[in-house]
């Protein structure tokens, strides 16, 4: 299969795909390229790890709790909306 | 956690906790979208105090076509862009935005400045409980319509319909914004948490 050499990726490609290939939206053909470019190259292996652990840091970030100062408010806007109802 | 459709039958039975306990499931996040869209932080408190308002006069109509959440954000999203917008002011989905500096590649398009490793030192950090607050600074340092896009993906781990939804935009361009705001923001945390050499 040397013949399809000339279509390989180079990084500054891979790194464009890397989107593309996490939401499962490459063509099989597509994703073997890629698979393939990866197991030559260090640093687009990193690099793809490194797209893993920033989608997996920004999804450990809790919502911070309301204050009970807000938690308030929000009482307070819910009986006065309720009062205006009846 | 209690699931959003239990909380919405609470809801419209005028059950006040119920209400409370959405208002801490999604305020923060509301607010965080409501400032991508809006000029000022007072101006997007406005906006999220106005889609609560909103979600309260529109429960008995709510049909349950969407999720909650959906529907929610929806509204929020409908009132920010009323309010003013600024998403104007950010970079065209059709323009290019290379992924990776150029400058770090050579001729060929081989990595010449590679990716310097940060990953074991932020899990440190996060396991230390110290991170969150500088991920958020990061996160808001996203151009408005990549910050929406990950707030919603990555934070509130919506799907890409949902998001597509919530923002009444196409999948390819969700794919795009999504694609430039996790490119961006692995480039912050590498300037952020590389080892220092």
């Amino acid at each position: 299969m040397r013949l399809l050499r000339d279509r390989d990726l180079v990084c500054q490609q891979a790194v464009e795909l890397v989107t593309d290939y996490l939401e499962g939206r490459l063509s099989r053909s597509a994703r073997r390229r890629f698979e393939r470019h990866l197991a030559d190259c260090p640093h687009c292996t990193e690099y793809l790890a490194q797209m893993r652990a920033t989608i997996s840091l920004t999804g450990r970030l809790a919502p911070e709790d309301l204050t009970p100062q807000m938690r308030d408010e929000f009482v307070e806007l819910y009986r006065r909306w309720k009062s205006g109802q009846q | 956690m209690e699931p959003d459709g239990d909380l919405l039958l609470r809801l419209r039975s005028g059950d006040e906790q119920a209400f409370v306990t959405l208002v801490g499931r999604y305020h923060e996040p509301m607010l965080r979208l409501a400032v991508s869209f809006v000029p000022s932080r007072a101006v997007a408190e406005e906006v999220v105090q106005d889609t609560w308002l909103a979600v309260l006069r529109g429960l008995d109509g709510f049909q349950g076509r969407s999720s909650l959440r959906t529907w929610v954000f929806r509204i929020l999203v409908n009132q920010a862009r009323t309010t003013g917008t600024r998403e104007h002011r950010s970079v065209p989905v059709a323009d290019p935005e290379p992924a990776v500096d150029p400058s770090r590649f050579d001729a060929s398009g081989s990595w010449a400045d590679p990716p310097e490793r940060w990953i074991d030192t932020a899990e440190g950090r996060i396991e230390a409980g110290k991170l969150a607050y500088r991920i958020r600074a990061r996160i808001d340092e996203l151009p408005a319509r990549q910050r929406q896009v990950v707030i919603l993906r990555d934070i509130e781990e919506m799907s890409s319909e949902e998001v597509c939804a919530v923002l009444a935009i196409s999948e390819a361009n969700q794919r795009v914004l999504l694609h430039r705001g996790r490119s961006r923001l692995r480039q912050l945390f590498e300037d952020e948490f590389r080892e220092v050499r």
